[in-house]
């Protein structure tokens, strides 16, 4: 019986790094995402490192009317079905300040447009009575803070569905893995100042790939992460709120 | 496009310059950074001395996707940031690998391309660029076009060893060769001399030839070392597993005389006088430092030069013979020094290889390597011979020209490429390759 693997955001850094596993695993890959001409490009090279079959699919978190016939297409496979959820946007801080009409993009790509994908998948979960969901979040999410905190904050409302989600689908048999990384090295963090402990891509998606296979339910990546946020979480508001990190 | 302000350096360490990088992870993105700002590409930094500097650069390694295979062929094609390690553990299982690989499986096909690297079979299959069916350029205003030797010679031949002059090498379709084994049968035999070695190489039928030199040996020892003879033996390929580190940068001492000595007196004595066959699996064999990420860090801080040259056939026994005599009179070599022939096989107009006989010595970056590194430099003009830009940190401007012998054509087809020499490097300003003086 053969993997499926839903991969949404699959041009993102980190997705690409956890699509070549999975290709590698032999798995079949749906490739969603914005860009066609990349997912196509990603698809190819997915197939060539043994892919059982890779299609590119178009998808935008922001267009919930296509999510049904993305999945109902998507279902006709036999097999375990899986996902795996990459998607998200950053606007800087300062840009949303200047147009808080910003916020409800970031809130539908970070949090509600693949909450509402997932919720029209589990029930197929429930039905096969298998599969996994991996949510990536972000340690952004664990406490807002001044430089990100309508990033944050959507991401900590995507951590919070993830784990009802998981509360819900372990009676189905499914599983739910909710995953927080820290600074890797990606477009996203490239050239940006304060970075430090830069994990590589392909070390995260090494992460995903352990953390399926042990059924975690949420992780740190790379581990370490945890006890950094520990710190930060604990650190009493009435300071907190007087610093910049 | 975000462009990350960096210290960029070469594997060597010796030389460095304060860059702006762009690393484009989709392919629109490339052509983003050259509308912005054109300049050069570079690619995992393995070349040694200036060649992957430049005031500003595209870090080509994000772009590492395998595009197409035509397996009835052995057609690859792949996007430039591909490794040399990834072709042969996606491909060998499947039965193929590069025909053309060299020292270390960590470089891409695009940095393979623009030096026209060559492996330990170069007597047999040529340089790397002699397998590129077609690459596709991308020219400074971000506009690609698909050159073949077919469709455009002069361009491609320029693009091959080019240095990245002609344009950024985007993708390319490489031939790749049968790869008949996972296991590779190795001979290694103890060369007392010189003229021990050079008289192995010139009697050697096997496929893939090496030889190790012992640089710290002196007078009847001179030119000692342990020759390497290779062929395919059988058993399925295994992909190399996770390598060892050196964590942060070695003390000074760590390169000094007596310790560089000594370890290479034990490696000469690890073969017996009987020599030694033995069965290596092929990412041991072709690329025996990747076991240990960066090995440069054992030089420590202040880096390394490392010196290639090829020396012709007539010329090279006594050349040889002074550069041995000089590197050991210095004190300053360390233990990675290799000698191999080469064949013929060459892919473009500023491609190294000729053949001959190719010498390549790590030499610690301490204030007398300079005078030492000119004395090679000048034992290789004098000889006919050529130095490998891949590697070279300290030649001077006016030896280039008598060294490749194809500059002017290259100058020309370079111009043409990239009128406003947006794609110049601190290596190709430094030797005047461009030839604006």
């Amino acid at each position: 019986m053969s993997d499926i693997w839903i991969i949404l955001g699959a041009t993102s850094a980190i997705a690409r790094a956890f699509a070549r596993k999975c290709a590698e695993n032999g798995a079949e890959l749906h490739l969603l995402g914005r860009d066609l001409p990349e997912l196509k490009r990603l698809a190819a090279d997915c197939k060539l490192r043994g892919a059982a079959e890779a299609t590119a699919v178009a998808f935008d978190a922001r267009k919930p009317e296509k999510f049904e016939g993305i999945i109902d297409t998507v279902a006709l496979a036999s097999g375990t079905l899986n996902a795996a959820v990459f998607v998200g946007s950053m606007p800087e801080q300062a840009e949303i300040d200047a147009d808080p009409s910003l916020i409800d993009g970031t809130i539908q790509d970070s949090f509600t447009g693949p909450a509402r994908f997932l919720q029209l998948l589990a029930p197929e979960l429930e039905k096969r009575g298998s599969g996994t969901i991996i949510g990536v979040g972000s340690v952004a999410g664990d406490r807002g803070r001044v430089g990100n905190y309508v990033y944050g904050a959507a991401k900590a409302g995507f951590a919070t569905y993830l784990s009802g989600l998981r509360n819900r689908l372990t009676r189905g048999g499914a599983h739910v893995i909710t995953v927080k990384p820290g600074f890797v090295d990606t477009s996203m963090t490239w050239g940006i100042e304060g970075m430090f402990l830069v994990a590589s891509p392909e070390d995260v998606a090494n992460s995903l790939m352990k953390a399926v296979e042990k059924k975690k339910n949420v992780i740190y990546t790379p581990f370490f992460w945890r006890y950094i946020m520990l710190i930060i979480r604990n650190i009493p508001e009435f300071i907190f709120k007087k610093l910049s990190i | 496009m975000r462009w990350k302000k960096d210290e960029l350096k070469g594997w060597g360490g010796a030389l460095s310059i304060e860059a702006d990088l762009a690393r484009p992870e989709r392919l629109s993105g490339l052509a983003d950074a050259l509308q912005e700002f054109p300049c050069p590409a570079i690619g995992a930094r393995r070349s040694y001395g200036d060649a992957p500097l430049a005031a500003r650069v595209v870090d080509m390694t994000r772009l590492d996707r395998f595009i197409s295979f035509d397996a009835e062929a052995g057609l690859l094609e792949a996007e430039a940031g591909v490794t040399i390690t990834d072709i042969l553990n996606t491909f060998a299982p499947k039965g193929w690998m590069p025909a053309v690989m060299p020292g270390t499986g960590f470089v891409t096909l695009g940095g393979c391309i623009a030096n026209d690297v060559h492996g330990k079979n170069h007597h047999i299959a040529g340089s790397f660029g002699q397998h590129v069916e077609s690459l596709v350029l991308m020219a400074p205003d971000g506009s690609t076009h698909r050159i073949s030797l077919k469709s455009k010679p002069k361009l491609f031949r320029a693009t091959i060893g080019g240095l990245g002059q002609t344009g950024i090498i985007v993708s390319a379709r490489l031939h790749l060769a049968k790869c008949p084994a996972g296991n590779m049968a190795v001979q290694e035999r103890r060369m007392e001399d010189l003229d021990a070695f050079l008289e192995a190489f010139n009697t050697s039928h096997a496929d893939f030839q090496v030889g190790w030199l012992d640089m710290t040996a002196k007078d009847i020892h001179l030119g000692r070392g342990i020759m390497e003879e290779a062929h395919f033996a059988s058993g399925p390929f295994e992909p190399s597993k996770k390598s060892r580190s050196v964590p942060f940068n070695l003390p000074g001492f760590a390169m000094s005389t007596p310790i560089v000595k000594a370890f290479n007196w034990l490696y000469y004595k690890r073969i017996s006088v009987a020599g030694r066959d033995r069965e290596r699996p092929l990412h041991k064999f072709f690329f025996p430092l990747d076991n240990i990420q960066h090995w440069n860090r054992l030089y420590g801080k202040r880096g390394f030069h490392q010196f290639q040259c090829v020396l012709p056939d007539a010329e090279a026994p006594a050349t040889l013979a002074l550069m041995l005599e000089a590197v050991t009179a210095s004190g300053l070599a360390s233990p990675l020094s290799v000698l191999k022939r080469l064949g013929h096989g060459r892919g473009g107009m500023m491609s190294f290889p000729m053949e001959g006989y190719t010498l390549a010595v790590d030499i610690v970056n301490k204030p007398s390597a300079k005078a030492l590194l000119a004395r090679l430099n000048e034992l290789a003009r004098t000889a006919g011979g050529r130095v490998y830009l891949a590697k070279d940190s300290s030649l001077e401007a006016g030896y280039v020209p008598d060294m490749y012998a194809e500059l002017d054509d290259f100058r020309e087809e370079a111009s043409k490429a990239d009128p406003k020499n947006d794609f110049e490097t601190t290596l190709t300003k430094r030797l005047n390759i461009r030839g604006q003086a």
